[in-house]
């Protein structure tokens, strides 16, 4: 392949050749996308005590108390010793992550949760703050791009405005003289 | 001493309506007799009145002053009326006068005196008296500094009579903070909440009140200003100053309330997402966005209209967040007891909405600015994308608080939004704004060659990705932070990216740093140290904003030991071990002691690491006697790599064994050495400019002992 680049570019094609460039990163970074999504897929599937850990980190302990229900810290909590014992037993005998989450959710009601589902409006939840950041940058972009083309204010007759080269190099000059 | 504090607030609403109606008045009429030209405003620039000049304009261009100079007065002597009432309350807590009921619910005989001074906003109606004092407190300071700008500042001061009035209302209408005890009088109090029986409790809330009542001043500037049309960009370099202090005590606020929350609720964590918590990070988030982007104002003359609507939505969430926390409208915590003042702030929050949205849409045409951008790879693009991004933060923590609401109201049943929710959400956006705090200082305004982009940008991108590496490929042995495997948790994927973009942007703060330290050492002959000094010192405001961007950072970095955090439960009889990380801890007794608040248990543990006694810890139990509480207060042994923290959670019902908890959290100390830089850099960031000495080549016929150094501005 990078002997295929070099006689791209020795035939006098450099566009083509860092066109085949670029689709080969892009091939490269879309594998290590996957990979890394793969990876992420196939978490969760600990040992017992790790799953003890992370399902008891993602639900609520009733109480009033408000703390994640492994973090509950009142010595005689009414809730919390009862929920830890059912969630230790769920586990041992292994049902799944959602199968634990519904159970609970049953028997103490949606707030066990700690965050929201991904499921019905819940998904809202998630949804909302990711539409808004695309929305954002969508919008953003369009300023910036409409502030671009706006045509540069009008100079006084006998004056011609500065582009391209010229502008550079007082640019460059600028720059050099006020560099801090 | 009840009526003399009752007096003194009903004094002061009077005032506070005349220095509103007497300054509206004033300037209604000073405008119509003058209507400045754009050129003038802003200036004292009204012509002087001869003595013969007997026109009714002249008279009431002097009727108008004279009463405008009564509302700047009236409103200097709210501030003292106000004093009293909070110096009356404070006295009676100190007195035990329990026939004032505020004093009867948050006070004891035997509280400690710092905690009874604390009383004062440890409760409703007194944190409402704080929060009305601070505000005046910070209108005597605009009252009497009016003559950098007459004009501005009477607007500026009729917009705080209007928010004061609206504090003075509620504590003279319906939060009275002297309302006497009906029936007998009890021998004692109910004494202050235990979990604010803590040293950093007497300063978190002056903190935090200062930095929520503080971002009313540059909201009363910028309506004043957007209300008198006022030409220029003049009032966003005065309130510079006011904003930044403000931002500096609300980010002390923040994070004091965190290491509160660490240090005594026990649970291990410095913050739990709470809406409180919420409450006082919107604004923060709001005002830092603000703080950027009048940046773009001073220096292009650009969004002028969105700064208007930041600094007010800034205002606006701080009055929100009080608004949450003492209507009950969501369940927190932290929350006051549900009252009917939820109803009082709702209103005003409506009103300040009406008014600013009239006056922004009456006046906006003078807002208008002339945006042009030459790149999106420029200053200005960087400082958009940062506003985004610090917006969108804000949305998402308001979004997530007000979530359970929503979900309610939708489809009948509420939600719990807590850390797993932001975790997912809030983390990605807070790594954008990271790379955005190390791109944003290396792009130059108006344009950047990407060729100068790579130059600067190449060296701190090889650090960071290194330093990634090395953190991969080292053993866990090490300890936090080493042998990060980004693939095994999520958790270690975001601390991963966390550390390596902090590492970025140090990396860029130093090179900037160093590229500027360099011109200087170059033509000045001085070390590099000696020029960085001189570089920093010649503009504050740019390297001490690098120092802050340096200090979140180190708290970001903090923040991501969160990932490599362990605890352990198990009841400890006399000499039981418990093994977490590299300590191992041997109980060694329990002990009583009895104090006249409290009476407490201590836990004593011989902490051991690599087979040597490094400490003994003492995590407690008080039980609190007025209040009839129990609170923990843990024992906390902090190095740069981790916090051994030790809860002594109470003995076992049914055996009667003590139970300790222990957490091992991972660079927590990083967090508060963090806040320090910050506060340090927004310190340097006020410290006005030396002056940068040119050197002038003496002409020939000059003796060279007559050349002199010639000084110029920045």
């Amino acid at each position: 392949m990078p002997s295929f680049l070099n006689l791209l570019s020795n035939l006098g094609a450099p566009h083509l050749a860092s066109f085949a460039r670029c689709g080969r990163l892009r091939r490269k970074a879309a594998g290590i996308v996957l990979l890394v999504l793969a990876v992420f897929a196939l978490l969760g599937a600990g040992d017992p005590a790790t799953r003890f850990n992370e399902i008891g980190h993602q639900m609520m302990c009733i109480c009033g108390c408000n703390q994640i229900l492994l973090e509950c810290n009142h010595v005689g909590c009414p809730a919390s010793d009862g929920m830890r014992n059912e969630l230790m037993a769920a586990v041992s005998r292994g049902d799944s992550d959602s199968l634990v989450e519904q159970s609970f959710v049953q028997k103490y009601g949606p707030t066990v949760l700690a965050a929201p589902t991904t499921k019905g409006f819940d998904r809202a939840a998630y949804v909302i703050p990711f539409a808004a950041l695309i929305f954002g940058f969508g919008l953003i972009v369009l300023v910036i791009r409409a502030w671009k083309n706006r045509p540069a204010p009008a100079l006084a007759d006998g004056l011609r405005p500065v582009r391209g080269a010229e502008l550079e190099q007082f640019r460059d000059q600028a720059r050099k003289e006020t560099d801090l | 001493m009840a009526e003399i504090g009752s007096f003194a607030l009903l004094l002061a609403l009077a005032l506070s309506v005349y220095s509103f109606l007497a300054g509206i008045v004033a300037l209604v009429f000073q405008h119509r007799d003058s209507q400045p030209s754009p050129q003038l405003a802003g200036q004292a620039a009204r012509p002087a009145i001869s003595s013969d000049d007997t026109s009714l304009g002249a008279l009431l261009r002097q009727g108008s002053e004279r009463i405008g100079e009564t509302a700047r007065r009236a409103g200097v002597v709210t501030f003292a009326a106000v004093l009293l009432a909070s110096v009356v309350l404070v006295i009676c807590a100190f007195r035990n006068d329990f026939s004032i009921a505020y004093i009867l619910h948050h006070s004891n005989r035997d509280l400690p005196g710092p905690y009874k001074f604390a009383v004062l906003w440890s409760g409703q109606e007194g944190s409402l008296l704080f929060w009305s004092l601070l505000l005046a407190a910070y209108g005597f300071v605009l009252r009497l500094r009016y003559k950098t700008d007459p004009r501005l500042f009477a607007y500026a001061s009729v917009v705080l009579a209007g928010v004061q009035i609206f504090f003075l209302l509620l504590l003279n209408f319906a939060a009275h903070p002297f309302a006497i005890v009906q029936g007998t009088i009890p021998a004692d109090g109910n004494g202050l909440n235990p979990l604010l029986q803590y040293p950093e409790m007497v300063i978190h809330p002056p903190m935090l009140y200062l930095g929520y009542v503080g971002f009313t001043v540059p909201f009363a500037f910028a309506l004043g200003a957007l209300i008198m049309k006022y030409p220029g960009e003049k009032w966003i370099n005065i309130t510079r100053r006011w904003t930044m202090v403000t931002w500096a005590f609300l980010t002390c606020g923040v994070f004091l309330g965190a290491h509160w929350a660490y240090s005594v609720l026990g649970w291990g964590g410095y913050w739990g997402w709470d809406p409180v918590e919420n409450a006082s990070l919107m604004p923060w988030l709001t005002g830092t966005a603000f703080l950027h982007s009048v940046m773009m104002q001073e220096k292009r003359g650009m969004l002028k209209m969105w700064n208007m609507w930041l600094i007010f939505a800034t205002f606006w969430l701080a009055i929100l967040g009080t608004f949450l926390t003492r209507s009950g409208i969501i369940s927190s915590v932290h929350a006051f007891a549900q009252s009917s003042i939820g109803d009082w702030f709702a209103w005003f929050l409506a009103i300040t909405l009406i008014v600013f949205t009239f006056f922004f849409v009456k006046n906006k045409s003078h807002l208008k600015s002339e945006h042009k951008l030459e790149s999106l790879v420029s200053r200005e693009s960087s400082f958009l994308f940062n506003n985004l991004l610090f917006v969108l933060l804000c949305f998402t923590v308001l979004w997530g608080t007000w979530f359970p609401k929503i979900s309610e109201l939708v489809q009948g049943n509420k939600v719990t939004v807590g850390a797993p929710f932001y975790n997912r959400v809030a983390i990605p956006v807070a790594l954008l704004l990271l790379i955005l705090t190390a791109v944003g200082p290396l792009l130059a305004w108006r344009k950047t060659s990407l060729e100068s982009l790579k130059r600067n940008f190449m060296w701190p991108t090889v650090g960071a990705v290194v330093v990634a590496i090395f953190l991969m490929i080292t053993p866990q042995g090490w300890g936090s932070p080493f042998g990060l495997k980004p693939w095994q948790d999520i958790s270690y994927f975001y601390s991963l990216m966390a550390i390596a973009l902090s590492v970025l942007v140090t990396l860029t703060v130093a090179s900037e740093f160093y590229r500027g330290g360099r011109v200087i050492s170059k033509h000045t002959g001085q070390g590099m140290f000696a020029s960085m000094v001189q570089l920093t010192h010649r503009n504050t405001r740019r390297y001490g904003g690098y120092i802050v961007h340096f200090g979140v950072v180190v708290v970001i970095i903090g923040f991501a030991g969160a990932a490599f955090n362990q605890d352990k439960e198990m009841e400890m009889k006399n000499g039981d071990k418990m093994t977490i990380g590299p300590y191992t801890l041997v109980c060694r007794s329990y002990t009583d002691d009895d104090a006249p608040n409290y009476a407490s248990q201590w836990a004593l543990l011989d902490v051991y690491k690599g087979g040597k006694q490094i400490d003994t810890m003492t995590p407690v139990r008080r039980f609190y006697k007025a209040s009839q509480q129990t609170s923990t207060m843990p024992d906390i042994r902090s190095t740069l790599n981790e916090d051994l923290y030790l809860v002594f959670e109470g003995l076992n019902p049914d055996n009667g064994h003590p139970i300790i908890k222990a957490h091992l959290n991972a660079l927590v100390m990083w967090i508060w050495m963090g806040v320090w830089i910050m506060l340090g850099g927004t310190v340097l960031a006020l410290i006005p400019n030396a002056p940068a000495p040119i050197r002038v080549p003496a002409p020939a016929r000059l003796e060279p002992a007559h050349a002199a150094p010639v000084v110029t501005g920045d």
